[in-house]
């Protein structure tokens, strides 16, 4: 029997992987789908201060081996989430949840992180910093070292729970941005949120989405995510949550390999509701043919 | 919903860019006429909604208009070829709440779904009436399977090249509830003539089970997603 076993921040987890925000909503759609304990935790729907509808339709585009989103965090807000969702969903799933949250100021996010540092089924707080969605928050935050360190130092003043900085591909260097959230305080870093992309309609002449730009992912980012990953992990010393494309278990080998303590699993769940099952159910497999006997001791092993 | 793999039956065009397909394989959680199911085509990422247009226990028919790569890709399947889908999404249309004479008002490739919705009314003891519009003559069909089931079937066309000269709401007389399915400009005209109905959307979706938040719209209860909670909304819930 193979250990599939990992950690982040004295939370053990019974396997890696994580359905990622904003492609598993509250986990109401794949409830009846699956038994939700077999997986490692659940990242919810990113949650703002108030209930938001986001952006204008259309809000997805297809892409060659992804797609692009302009949803703009939808979601009914963070008492709606604390009062309802959350204890739905604690009727499905029983581990400690990691809460995604996402302001448009720093008050906002203080506030986001008092609240939801508060509810018991909460074990680790992922901070939206790099939504490519929303103007005048989320990326805006997640673009400068400045910005990532003010808002990482005045969630950990309130937070009691670990804080993890979910970080934009969409920097010149994300290394400098993760080491500022470590610098910071940040007990952990989630990476990749999605690229910036855009399509256009070629016969109308005009952009797919309503927004023109939105969040690129699935299977075409895993390479860019695999480099980020390694560069980030290398250069910090706290536990980094991998994520972009990840598709099967040999993805998730390979983001594990390249710094990854636990991997999130988005796209995929929204071409194959199944994805994360067969994911874990493959992991064991994966991991004899490549003779790993504990998945924890191949995290960072590529130099 | 259930993951199911279907083998191709039949693949023919109906006109120069609408298709029909039939499949073979489990059909059980599909439920109610104006549900829908979302394929997986070989090569393509996102799946592609496509409404169902008549089951049985073990086959489906669906018909689909040829508008981008991934639905041209699915016009040159073949009969023998086996695809995947996602199946029994969305709501469907609440027979429970349809009076004694409704019209089925139909436009374009939102005409499928509403043969199996005639179908079932005709079982449960409702004739409703039926009007179809297209744009010219050469894009009309279905209309022989609407009159073989037993209904009044009127068909218009924006040119009069065949039937009446005009749009749906040209031919649907005095009928006061609508079962309506087609592009949204033509489900407004509808929804402003009539007293009282049932209308199905379309959306650019991304995972069709309401998972993504891609298709949400904004109703008078709130925001609903359109492939979970719709995609039939009733006019009283409607915001334009």
């Amino acid at each position: 029997m193979v250990d599939i076993t990992t950690e982040l921040s004295g939370i053990k987890l019974t396997n890696p992987v994580i359905p990622a925000s904003g492609t598993f909503g509250f986990g109401q759609e794949y409830w009846d789908l699956y038994d939700l304990d077999i997986l490692g935790s659940i990242s919810f729907k990113g949650t703002t201060v108030e209930e938001r509808f986001g952006n204008e339709l259309p809000r997805i585009a297809e892409c060659s081996q992804g797609m692009i989103n302009s949803v703009g965090l939808q979601n009914p807000g963070m008492d709606t989430v604390i009062k309802e969702e959350i204890p739905k969903l604690a009727k499905h799933f029983h581990k400690p949840l990691v809460a995604n949250i996402s302001g448009f100021s720093i008050p906002e996010y203080v506030k986001l992180a008092e609240a939801m540092s508060e509810v018991p089924e909460v074990g680790i707080l992922e901070v939206n910093v790099s939504c490519p969605n929303v103007h005048g928050g989320g990326m805006a935050f997640g673009t400068s070292c400045e910005n990532v360190s003010e808002v990482t130092r005045e969630i950990k003043k309130v937070s009691k729970k670990p804080v993890y900085i979910k970080l934009s591909p969409n920097v010149t260097d994300i290394v400098s941005i993760a080491k500022a959230a470590e610098d910071a305080g940040a007990d952990g870093l989630s990476l990749i949120n999605t690229l910036l992309g855009m399509r256009i309609d070629i016969k109308r002449r005009q952009p797919v989405i309503h927004n023109k730009m939105g969040g690129f992912s699935g299977p075409a980012i895993f390479p860019v995510a695999v480099r980020m990953v390694y560069q980030v992990s290398k250069a910090v010393k706290v536990p980094v949550i991998g994520m972009g494309g990840i598709s099967g278990a040999q993805d998730v080998i390979e983001m594990m390999m390249a710094g990854a303590s636990a991997v999130e699993i988005g796209a995929a769940n929204l071409v194959d509701p199944m994805a994360c099952k067969k994911i874990i159910e493959d992991l064991p497999h994966v991991m004899e043919e490549l003779n790993i006997d504990k998945l924890s001791d191949i995290i960072g092993c590529v130099e | 919903m259930k993951d199911v793999e279907f083998k191709i039956l039949t693949n023919e065009p109906l006109t120069e860019d609408i298709f029909k397909m039939t499949l073979d394989g489990d059909t059980s959680s599909i439920q109610r006429p104006g549900q829908f199911i979302n394929i997986k085509i070989p090569g393509r990422y996102l799946r592609r909604p496509i409404s169902v247009c008549d089951w049985s226990k073990n086959s489906l028919t669906i018909i689909y208009k040829v508008v981008g790569a991934g639905t041209e890709d699915l016009s040159y399947m073949e009969p023998g070829d086996y695809i995947t889908a996602l199946t029994g999404l969305g709501n469907g249309y609440n027979l429970k709440k349809i009076p004694k004479n409704p019209v089925i008002a139909g436009g374009g490739v939102g005409v499928p779904p509403l043969y199996a919705l005639a179908k079932e009314l005709k079982n449960i003891g409702i004739t409703p009436y039926v009007a179809l519009g297209f744009n010219t003559k050469a894009d009309v069909f279905y209309e022989a399977e609407f009159k073989a089931l037993g209904v009044p079937v009127n068909v218009a066309t924006v040119d009069g090249s065949y039937g009446a000269k005009g749009f749906v709401t040209d031919i649907i007389g005095d009928h006061d509830y609508a079962l309506c399915c087609g592009p949204e400009p033509m489900l407004k005209a509808v929804y402003n003539v009539v007293k009282d109905g049932q209308f199905s959307f379309e959306s650019r979706m991304g995972c069709g089970f309401g998972a993504c938040m891609g298709c949400s719209k904004k109703t008078k209860h709130g925001f609903k997603r359109v492939c979970k909670d719709g995609p039939i909304f009733t006019m009283e819930e409607i915001i334009w």
